[in-house]
């Protein structure tokens, strides 16, 4: 009696964990919309709803790029430098038009991705330091690009930093654009199921015969390439190109995004709707804070708490 | 990892070293066993020649100096990240500790200096300490466990300074100030305690028995479990040993400075993990030693000066190098390390 109650309770146990882990992320933006919607003065706003989503969209084009490396197994932390390096190039090319310096901008991005690619693929290099590597260059060379911050002044960024489509802002039909396409990517292609086979075990997927190191490069050029989109929305909402603190500690805003989403570390699940509400959270948490004056320095606290939280949660026991 | 092993296995060599009788080392292995445990330091003694020849400016007394000042604080962070590679682990939080250590030395020296010295300490050596305990105990990523450390550690650096406004100053006449600006036979004496620390770090990684167990616990945890070796223990010890290093190389740097500087530190975990990786210890775990961490950080801070003395080219252009550097080292040594795998 006593011991099937002791069993019933860590069955109870685990399912909660497992709930938590499941749906934790939207429990959680929907107990911060609550206790802002309560206690929070203009917070119901279309004016303030506008802001945070545009806030949060160049985050969450990166997060999407981050939950595709992080379901191979990988990571990527050079995405904050990619921004930067994408900024100067914009900057540098925006006098062919604004169409030109976007394709040049994205296409760095895409390079700096498929190096971070070879580097994993075929010279087995750890995603973290060939990343890493990446991250300090890329920002030396966004910075040797274009030493300062400069003003963007051009009729088309401005449009695609402020316009809208009845009253949904382009930057946000963007996120939320290719949030559903990665999503379909993940889900439903060929592509999407040998990347989560990859994560899940990277030996069996090559006994399978699965192009291992294709889809390696392709995860992590699709990473860049999404960093440097993100680099341009951010410039464009900006109207100004900083390679010196565009997109610093971004990889963490995008790394805690797909873990808090639900996303595990050790790859082989992407979880997508996860990982936007992730971006959210944090958008939400932060202005929680920022919004009943706490200071900036909480934020980071909370931010680290909440990231040991959401790991622990999502911890798989028994694989390490 | 195990991947690796398969292919490594596929190789000639691998199957004619079981049939044979033990030919021994071929040339060519000894050679890639040579280049990964001293690669760094050739590499390093020809950039001085080469910059020596180069620049005037290079080989003089002042330049060294201050060369081997400003090494002197990375040294201490990477002697600490050296012992959380070697178990195959990482610490992205030495940045944030390194400037936390700093700040909190500074404001403790108006307690006296035994308060400045082990204050920091003791603040940094809990945090390393949690690090380990969630890493350890709950099976948590080093890197997640580390980057969550350096969200909070410059969190609490930034709610003790008025976020970041107020500026503690260490006084000009105290032992503090003595440590860090003081010298002895004409060399620093953070220079002096970096060496000692780097004596003691490679005793205590070569002949003691924590030594022993951390490179068992990077060489293969569940053997090293097996073997009896406190695997748990290690790790909690080896993330506190860490933090304690990034604490007192920070509080070593504020009485250098004289004052606790909020905004040190960013990138710092990169140059330490990129300075281990130069000098040799592999990111996997295992394998390692305390003197490439040094030569690691020197030939960094060497390569930074050149760029500095080629007047022309931008500090930018550092950290583009240091990057590439970063990569070409990872990259050679991984092929090394399939090589050395076969023996």
């Amino acid at each position: 009696m006593t011991e099937l109650a002791l069993a019933q309770g860590r069955v109870g146990r685990d399912r909660l964990l497992r709930l938590l882990q499941e749906y934790g992320v939207y429990a959680g933006v929907a107990a911060l919309l609550l206790f802002n919607f309560a206690f929070t003065d203009h917070f119901v706003s279309a004016e303030n709803f506008r802001t945070q989503a545009v806030q949060v969209a160049p985050v969450l084009i990166v997060a999407l790029g981050m939950a595709l490396a992080i379901g191979t197994e990988g990571v990527d932390l050079s995405v904050g430098s990619v921004m930067a390096l994408s900024t100067s190039l914009l900057s540098l090319y925006l006098g062919y038009g604004p169409w030109a310096a976007v394709l040049v901008a994205v296409a760095g991005g895409t390079l700096i991705g498929l190096a971070n690619g070879t580097l994993v693929a075929h010279l087995g290099v750890q995603p973290i330091v060939a990343t890493l590597a990446l991250m300090v260059a890329c920002r030396g060379l966004a910075l040797v690009l274009l030493p300062q911050l400069k003003d963007v002044r051009d009729p088309g960024m401005t449009a695609l930093g402020s316009g809208d489509v009845l009253g949904v802002p382009y930057l946000v039909l963007i996120a939320v654009g290719l949030a559903l396409l990665v999503a379909f990517v993940v889900r439903r292609t060929t592509f999407g199921r040998q990347l989560l086979a990859i994560g899940d075990s990277r030996p069996a997927a090559r006994l399978a015969g699965l192009p291992v190191r294709r889809v390696l490069i392709v995860v992590y050029a699709c990473s860049g390439a999404l960093a440097a989109v993100a680099g341009v929305l951010a410039t464009a909402r900006l109207t100004a190109s900083d390679p010196t603190s565009l997109g610093t500690l971004m990889e963490l805003s995008a790394i805690t995004a797909v873990v808090v989403g639900g996303t595990p570390l050790s790859g082989g699940r992407v979880r997508i709707g996860g990982t936007v509400a992730g971006a959210v959270l944090i958008q939400l948490l932060t202005t929680t804070l920022v919004k009943h004056d706490l200071p900036p320095s909480w934020t980071q606290m909370a931010q680290a708490v909440v990231i040991v939280g959401a790991v622990y949660a999502a911890r798989e026991r028994g694989k390490r | 990892m195990t991947t690796e092993t398969t292919e490594a296995d596929m190789q000639p060599d691998a199957v004619r070293k079981v049939t044979d009788e033990d030919p021994g080392p071929s040339r060519a292995d000894r050679f890639s066993a040579l280049a990964q445990q001293h690669g760094a330091l050739v590499t390093l003694l020809v950039a001085m020649v080469v910059a020596s020849l180069s620049f005037d400016t290079f080989l003089t007394g002042d330049n060294l100096e201050n060369m081997a000042l400003s090494s002197a604080f990375l040294a201490v962070v990477a002697l600490g990240m050296t012992f959380v590679i070697v178990t195959g682990g990482i610490d992205l939080s030495v940045g944030s500790l390194f400037a936390l250590g700093g700040v909190v030395a500074a404001w403790g020296s108006q307690y006296g200096s035994a308060v400045a010295l082990l204050l920091p300490l003791a603040v940094c050596g809990l945090i390393g300490l949690v690090n380990g305990l969630l890493i350890a105990r709950s099976g948590l990523a080093p890197f997640i466990v580390t980057l969550a450390a350096m969200l909070g550690a410059r969190g609490i650096l930034l709610a003790i300074t008025d976020e970041g406004s107020r500026t503690y100053l260490v006084d000009k006449d105290s032992f503090l100030a003595t440590l860090g600006q003081g010298s002895l036979l004409g060399i620093g004496v953070p220079v002096w305690i970096t060496v000692a620390l780097f004596v003691l770090g490679a005793v205590v990684l070569r002949h003691t028995r924590f030594g022993q167990y951390v490179y068992a616990v990077g060489g293969n945890e569940d053997a090293a479990a097996l073997m009896g070796a406190p695997v748990a223990r290690t790790k909690i010890a080896v993330y506190a040993v860490s933090g304690l290093c990034a604490g007192l190389a920070g509080a070593l740097n504020a009485a250098w400075l004289l004052s606790g500087v909020t905004i040190l530190g960013t990138g710092m975990e990169l140059e330490a993990i990129a300075a281990v990786v130069i000098g040799g210890t592999l990111l996997s775990g295992g394998f390692g030693f305390v003197s490439g961490s040094l030569v690691g950080v020197l030939l960094l801070k060497v390569i930074q000066n050149v760029i500095n003395q080629i007047g022309s080219l931008d500090s930018a252009y550092q950290q583009v190098v240091s990057g590439a550097f970063l990569a070409v080292v990872v990259v050679a040594q991984t092929w090394l390390g399939r090589r050395r795998r076969v023996l």
